[in-house]
């Protein structure tokens, strides 16, 4: 037989259906049939939630929360803050001057003067909560005073406020964690501001002015469901001293204590319903009526002197026993490792025993076999992420609700965004091992790049171990800054507090951390693109 | 598409080492073709570069007339087994070949099939890092039936495998070859490629030494060449060396003669009184030949296995 006597030879099949497709139908039947990655991914799953409830349940309190407003419970027991309208643990405990407006109306005031009372620089802090403070003059830079409309006198319900502030200038405030900010400066006898609030249906503007006259809009704000009859009026209120010193992995607080501030008012006009009768002066927001405060009301002045603060209370400061959702997820770091190894060796193991020239006879477009690789394992990872995630947050709040201890309430899309996000910094995570994998061909020192890029930089940022500058930086340049989508409470500029990666705080916001890692990602994978279609198998 | 492998002016240089020199073949449908060589000869190179897998300097490889890169679900164009140990060992034999036919749209049915092809029946489902060197070939061959191809390139296939399975090896690719398929079957020996290829590419050293059918080559390395049996063989070489003959004991009572045809060697041994019990026209060993055409381009010379046998000039 020779060759020009023979009849080509004619498949009898069909030839099965091209495209993307068939691709990822592959690696993903080749994830699926190799043991270890399966038992690997699960018991990334496992560690991450396991390592979760063991934070939720670590710091059990052997206090009983009750629910309702702020209740301290005892010694070395925390207090249990109310929820505010958007979901978040607020503080709303200050001195109200207040009366009932019916319907629409405004209230306008003058205020003349702020001065107010610090703790002793020596850090004696007088033990009870009613034993009189022996105290130095001075004010916490958002001590404040002004005019407030509120839902009611619940605590954690709806306002919104304008108000001087002792190093902040004029601030329009509402609903705990809005702030906008009206005419700078301080206010003194010689420099005094007007302040204005009117109540529309459920907007409030709020307007300020150097000499009650000309007048300007600060910001009008929504308050959804406000009720026909709101409670408005003046109000003071200081929040607690603190001497925030930097200290290895975070700020220290070494001296936290009470403060108060006293405001003087005149020149006080209303519009509106407003009953005839005397004000009502109460300290809001104290179930045991510990706070300081009172007023003082003669020939159109008001002397209002207030403590506590109407603000957001974020975790992660001096005497905190709660817990937050960040550290349900603090297994995700170890979770995190398996997955690296996993997913790494997802395209090592082929270069190991020469299977990559299989993969690449049978898918000769390079490009499109990694692309189906990483969506694989991006896949794989994400849903394995999510179910750890979803499950060390819901399981790990039981946990805690049930040893007593106290979790920080996160408004749900936050939630939803720390979940989710966890999950998919996982898989992109996944995404840049298998990138790296290409890259380098060899399982350890691709498993110890991607470690040390993404969860080292993450331990010594959110572990006390560098200075909290050089975390800072770790954790805006390297992959590690992903982890900002763990972050539950954003860093408020109206509240002072320690914002340090170790108290669960990211130098960038959560998505922009992402979107490092993204970048990160993106990158390795063009170049294992570049490299893997220049190289010989 | 017409089932050819077109192989032409290849070079490819590995740092300092000139691993394709000018590779040029082309494999025909219709017939097992042996692709022969030392180590070293650039048999394994040519085969990555024809499969896309490696890029050569020049030259181009062409399967049914088209680049291998640019083949949608190449698997259904050539079949391929270049590493029978190209396995994950911790998956089944049965997963490997399904991962592969899902990447060419290729159902589980068509991966029973070739499993039942390869007879690979029992053991299918067992992890591939347990099989032996002849169930991986066995693998292999099955892997690169997948796409039902008209084209199979076969690297070292009967490497490992237990006489049983040399003889089905050669058997199914003789069949393979008779529905039509281009067969490129590669070996470092060439007594593998007896009885199975009709057509052979030999390589020495990156280039083609000789492309030849079989038939033809056999009768290149024996023609005129004439086995004498006797028991005298001094007088016997001594009495034709004298008539101008070559002459080359191969063992201790056969002589082979070139330079004198069958009748004058007869008629001198007959003159001389020489006693002889057979004389007969050389039919050479496929070995024999090869061993002649490669004698020059054997680059490891200590990885040929020289036959004792061997014929040893001697006047």
């Amino acid at each position: 037989m020779t060759a020009g006597t023979v009849a080509p030879y004619q498949p009898d099949q069909q030839t099965g259906r091209d495209g993307f497709a068939p691709l990822l139908r592959a690696e993903w039947t080749k994830f699926r049939t190799v043991r270890g990655w399966v038992i690997g991914t699960v018991v990334a799953v496992l560690v991450m939630f396991g390592l979760g409830l063991f934070a939720a349940g670590a710091s059990s309190s052997s206090c009983q929360s009750t629910s309702g407003g702020p209740v301290r419970t005892g010694q070395g027991c925390v207090t249990i803050p109310p929820v505010g309208p958007g979901g978040e643990a607020v503080s709303d405990s200050f001195y109200f001057v207040r009366q009932p407006l019916a319907g629409n109306g405004s209230i306008t005031v003058r205020i003349t003067s702020l001065t107010g009372l610090l703790p002793p620089a020596n850090g004696n802090v007088p033990g009870g909560p009613n034993a009189p403070i022996d105290t130095r003059p001075g004010l916490v830079p958002w001590a404040k005073a002004g005019v407030i409309i509120k839902d009611g006198t619940a605590p954690g319900s709806a306002y919104a406020a304008m108000m001087v502030t002792s190093a902040h200038g004029v601030r329009m405030q509402d609903d705990y964690t809005g702030d906008t900010a009206g005419q700078p400066g301080a206010v003194s006898p010689a420099s005094p501001r007007w302040l204005r609030l009117t109540r529309s249906g459920d907007t409030i503007t709020g307007y300020d002015s150097a000499d009650g006259t000309h007048w300007t809009l600060v910001g009008a704000v929504h308050l959804a469901g406000l009720p026909s009859t709101v409670q408005a009026g003046l109000f003071a209120a200081s929040p607690a001293y603190q001497a925030i010193t930097e200290g290895f992995g975070g700020g220290e607080n070494g001296l936290v204590g009470p403060s108060q501030d006293t405001a003087v008012f005149d020149h006080l006009g209303r519009s509106g319903s407003w009953p005839a009768g005397a004000w009502t002066g109460e300290y809001a927001g104290a179930a045991d009526g510990s706070g300081i405060g009172g007023y003082h009301q003669a020939s159109g002045r008001f002397t209002v002197t207030g403590s506590g603060d109407i603000a957001p209370v974020v975790p992660g400061q001096a005497g905190d026993a709660g817990t937050t959702v960040t550290q349900h997820l603090i297994g995700t770091f170890a979770g995190l490792i398996v997955v690296i190894v996993v997913a790494t060796m997802f395209i090592t193991a082929e270069y190991r025993r020469g299977l990559i020239r299989v993969t690449l006879a049978a898918s000769p477009r390079r490009g499109r076999m990694l692309a189906a690789k990483a969506i694989v394992i991006g896949a794989v990872s994400f849903v394995a992420g999510l179910a750890a995630a979803a499950a060390a947050v819901i399981f790990g709040a039981q946990l805690a609700h049930a040893r007593g201890s106290y979790v920080y309430p996160v408004p749900w899309p936050t939630e939803l965004r720390m979940v989710v996000g966890t999950a998919a910094l996982i898989a992109v995570a996944a995404v840049l091992a298998v990138a790296l994998g290409t890259m380098l061909r060899r399982s350890a020192a691709a498993v110890s790049l991607v470690i040390v890029a993404i969860v080292l930089p993450y331990i010594l940022g959110a572990a006390s171990i560098l200075p909290v500058g050089a975390a800072d930086w770790l954790l805006r340049i390297t992959p590690a800054a992903a982890f900002a989508i763990q972050q539950a409470t954003p860093q408020y500029s109206q509240l002072t507090a320690i914002y340090s990666p170790n108290s669960g705080y990211f130098p960038l916001a959560p998505w922009a951390g992402f979107a490092v890692l993204c970048g990160y990602a993106a990158l390795a994978l063009g170049l294992a693109v570049v490299l893997l279609r220049r190289r010989d198998a | 598409m017409e089932a050819t492998i077109e192989v032409n002016g290849l070079r490819k240089r590995f740092g300092s080492a000139l691993a394709l020199d000018g590779m040029s073949f082309t494999v025909h449908p219709g017939q097992v073709t042996g692709f022969v060589g030392p180590n070293g000869a650039g048999k394994s190179t040519t085969m990555r570069v024809i499969l896309g897998l490696d890029s050569a300097d020049a030259g181009t490889a062409l399967i049914g007339g088209r680049p291998y890169p640019s083949l949608r679900h190449p698997l259904s164009h050539v079949g391929s087994l270049l590493d029978a140990g190209a396995l994950q060992p911790s998956r089944s034999a049965r997963n490997h070949l399904l991962w592969l036919a899902h990447s060419q749209g290729l159902t589980a049915r068509r991966v029973d099939e070739v499993i039942a092809q390869a007879g690979l029946g029992s053991v299918i489902r067992r992890k591939a890092g347990g099989y032996s060197l002849g169930m991986r070939q066995r693998l292999g061959i099955a892997a690169a039936l997948l796409g039902d191809p008209p084209v199979l390139m076969l690297d070292e296939p009967f490497n490992g495998l237990d006489p049983e399975g040399i003889v089905w090896a050669r058997g199914f690719l003789r069949s393979l070859a008779a529905q039509g398929r281009a067969v490129l079957v590669s070996s470092h020996l060439m007594s593998e490629l007896q009885d199975t290829a009709e057509h052979l590419v030999v390589v020495g050293r990156g280039r083609v030494i000789a492309d030849t059918s079989v038939a033809d080559l056999i009768t290149t390395a024996s023609s005129g060449r004439v086995t004498v049996r006797t028991t005298a063989r001094p007088q016997a070489m001594e009495v034709l060396a004298h008539a101008g003959a070559v002459t080359a004991a191969t063992g201790r009572d056969t002589l082979i003669i070139s330079g004198l045809a069958a009748e004058k060697i007869v008629a001198l041994l007959g003159e001389s009184g020489v006693l002889f019990s057979e004389v007969s026209a050389h039919r050479a060993s496929l070995e024999e030949a090869y061993m002649e055409l490669t004698r020059d381009a054997v680059e490891f010379r200590a990885a040929v296995a020289v036959p004792a046998d061997t014929e040893e000039p001697a006047r």
